[in-house]
């Protein structure tokens, strides 16, 4: 038999492959059944035993984005026939639709401020980072040390400060407080991270640039940005992670205007009993764009780009 | 023309070194890992900034100015190719800048130009992590001359390349620096590449430059030990000074290449017994290691030579070079 030192065996491998298979399996179950209890009616969603095999439904759905109203049985006879599939599910539990819920409203604040904070910290972080790796800062270690340092405690240790302060300021429950925020927190992760992938960009690439006629900053932007696609892609990904699931702060500082999903998803069970369908109806389409986001970044991530161009 | 006159902080890389390159001289650095050679052109390249002295290129004074607007084209020890470009955009880059601004049409001519006479118009299209050594190499020269700038600077751009490249490579950089009378400073630790290369050299030692002249001059008439230790293959041979007789007054050191010793089998009148320990056979050559009075030199012999291991040989003197106690050189004639 064969026998090869760097290459697994046949046995390793389908064993290494079973433990990721089952491990997969185990952490996927949980969305899995957040994505099918979407598709469930209320009695559905909550029978016992609990039912893997049911009749789908988009009353959750249609319940996720609406609000609705309860009609007496005559008044329901005066009503003209039901228009759309939406208001034929709503009349089959003796309502009518009232007007649409804030989802829709709440998921686009999420996006604009899940996606402002991400470019901001990205953005500042790459400018910072750049800084950090190729400049003398004076005291540049304490400052990468400080900046760390705004993570070593939980950022919910401060939300009664940075409430009153939001409150004093006005940023209260505004898109530009809550991106503000989320930067804040984001950027202590964006600057270590980006400055490691800078560091690891070697200085000739800039200084040729530099001799080749470019300035400092056409240098950094022709040269050195497309090489670090790599770290500022997996970067995003986190911050941009973090602040479209963050809850606390969302909680305690949005209640209108710039509520993001994550506080506004749990308030629907309040709306007419416990509707877990859309409960999981908007946990599900919640999902969806961190997870585009991140296929669509994906190619980025693979490693290699600056390989083998310079020798070490 | 240029004229550079520098000093370094700090570490000391450049003592106060004084250098002018004339205009369409190809002009070779030489000294050892750590003597100032790339931080000499770091300075003149505008990446490094000088504690004192200035850098003219042209009667211009460029000390203040960016790598950018010195107008210097610098070709990298390592690669450094732009690796997300193709080898077309890394040719045309140059041109592509701010400064240059060239139109599209001519960058295409000059971008095709250069690939043709560097032998990589067939690799234009491939991404420049796609070559393999020699073909980086030779698209880090052609960045260098699409332009057509005051001065072309080479850090070691032959170093990272296998033998057979280097010296391919090497007869084709003399052969395009002749032909667009370019001005060139070169810097490098290999002595072949700066005498097979150079109008002229300049030997480097922690940072100082300790000799200036052609390559002739400097193997024949070193000012130093130092610099005559620098050239020559084998190395020349440091005996005591007093070891012969007739050596000039203050001599310390005797220094003898090859071409200053003359072998004779058997034993003659002025000469120092000598014995043979070894003897390499290279083919084109022969070298004989010897045994005088408890000094080892090593010597070349005709490649037909019979002579063997632990033949007695007497040597010979043939206007050897003679250094006092600190090296500096000593003529023969102050006797």
């Amino acid at each position: 038999m064969s026998f090869s030192v760097t290459e697994p065996s046949k046995r390793q491998k389908s064993i290494a492959g079973f433990l990721v298979i089952t491990y997969a399996l185990i952490t996927l179950v949980p969305l899995f059944w957040v994505f099918i209890t979407g598709f469930k009616t209320p009695p559905d969603s909550i029978s016992y035993p609990p039912k893997v095999f049911f009749s789908p439904s988009l009353e959750g759905y249609v319940n996720l984005f609406t609000t609705r109203t309860r009609v007496t049985p005559e008044q329901m006879q005066a009503l003209p026939p039901p228009v759309g599939f939406a208001e034929a599910i709503v009349r089959n539990r003796d309502m009518v639709i009232a007007g649409p819920s804030k989802f829709g409203e709440r998921f686009m604040n999420s996006i604009i401020i899940g996606f402002g904070s991400t470019f901001l910290s990205i953005f500042l972080g790459t400018l910072a980072a750049y800084g950090f790796s190729r400049f003398n800062v004076p005291l540049k270690d304490d400052l990468m040390f400080f900046i760390l340092s705004t993570r070593m405690m939980p950022p919910i240790a401060v939300a009664i400060p940075i409430f009153l302060m939001y409150r004093q300021l006005g940023l209260s429950d505004t898109h530009v407080g809550m991106i503000l925020l989320y930067t804040a927190v984001n950027i202590s992760l964006a600057v270590w991270l980006l400055k490691g992938f800078i560091d690891e960009i070697p200085r000739e690439y800039e200084e040729a640039a530099l001799i080749d006629g470019y300035t400092r900053f056409q240098a950094f932007y022709k040269v050195v940005l497309p090489q670090a696609a790599t770290g500022i892609a997996s970067t995003a990904i986190f911050c941009l992670i973090f602040a479209w699931n963050e809850y606390a702060f969302a909680v305690l500082l949005t209640s209108g205007t710039a509520q993001t999903a994550p506080p506004f998803i749990p308030t629907i069970i309040g709306v007419g009993g416990l509707d877990w369908p859309a409960v999981a109806a908007g946990a599900t389409l919640f999902l969806l764009p961190v997870l585009i986001f991140t296929i669509v970044l994906r190619k980025h991530l693979l490693r290699g780009i600056t390989f083998g161009a310079v020798r070490k | 023309m240029q004229n550079i006159s520098k000093s370094f902080g700090s570490q000391s890389a450049v003592e106060s070194m004084s250098l002018t390159i004339k205009d369409s001289s190809f002009v070779v650095l030489l000294g050892p890992t750590g003597a100032g050679k790339t931080t000499t052109l770091r300075l003149i390249a505008g990446l490094e900034k000088p504690d004192s002295g200035k850098v003219t290129i042209y009667g211009r004074d460029v000390t203040h100015e960016t790598p950018a607007q010195r107008d210097v084209a610098m070709v990298f020890q390592q690669y450094s190719l732009y690796p997300h470009l193709s080898v077309r955009q890394n040719l045309a880059f140059p041109l592509k800048s701010p400064v240059l601004k060239t139109p599209k049409a001519q960058i295409e001519k000059k971008v095709d130009a250069v690939a043709e006479v560097l032998h990589i118009s067939h690799k234009l299209d491939n991404k420049a992590t796609e070559l393999s050594g020699g073909e980086m190499q030779r698209v880090s020269i052609g960045r260098a001359l699409v332009r057509d700038p005051a001065i072309y600077l080479m850090d070691e751009p032959l170093s990272s390349l296998d033998a057979k490249l280097r010296a391919d490579l090497r007869l084709e950089l003399k052969r395009l620096q002749s032909e667009l009378g370019a001005t060139v400073l070169y810097v490098t630790h290999d002595q072949i590449e700066a005498m097979t290369l150079a109008t002229e050299v300049g030997v480097l030692n922690g940072g100082e430059l300790v000799q200036f002249g052609t390559p002739r001059e400097i193997y024949e008439s070193p000012s130093s030990l130092y610099v005559a230790t620098r050239l020559g293959l084998p190395r020349i041979n440091t005996l005591p000074a007093d070891l012969f007789p007739a050596a000039p007054s203050g001599a310390r050191t005797l220094g003898l290449r090859p071409e200053h010793i003359a072998i004779s089998e058997g034993t003659a009148a002025d000469g120092q017994a000598a014995r043979v320990t070894r003897v390499e056979r290279l083919g084109d050559q022969t070298r004989l290691h010897l045994k005088l009075t408890g000094h080892k030199v090593i010597t070349l012999a005709d490649a037909h030579s019979t002579v063997k291991v632990g033949d007695a040989l007497t040597i010979q003197l043939k206007d050897p070079l003679y250094f006092d106690r600190d090296g500096a050189r000593v003529e023969r004639g102050n006797k």
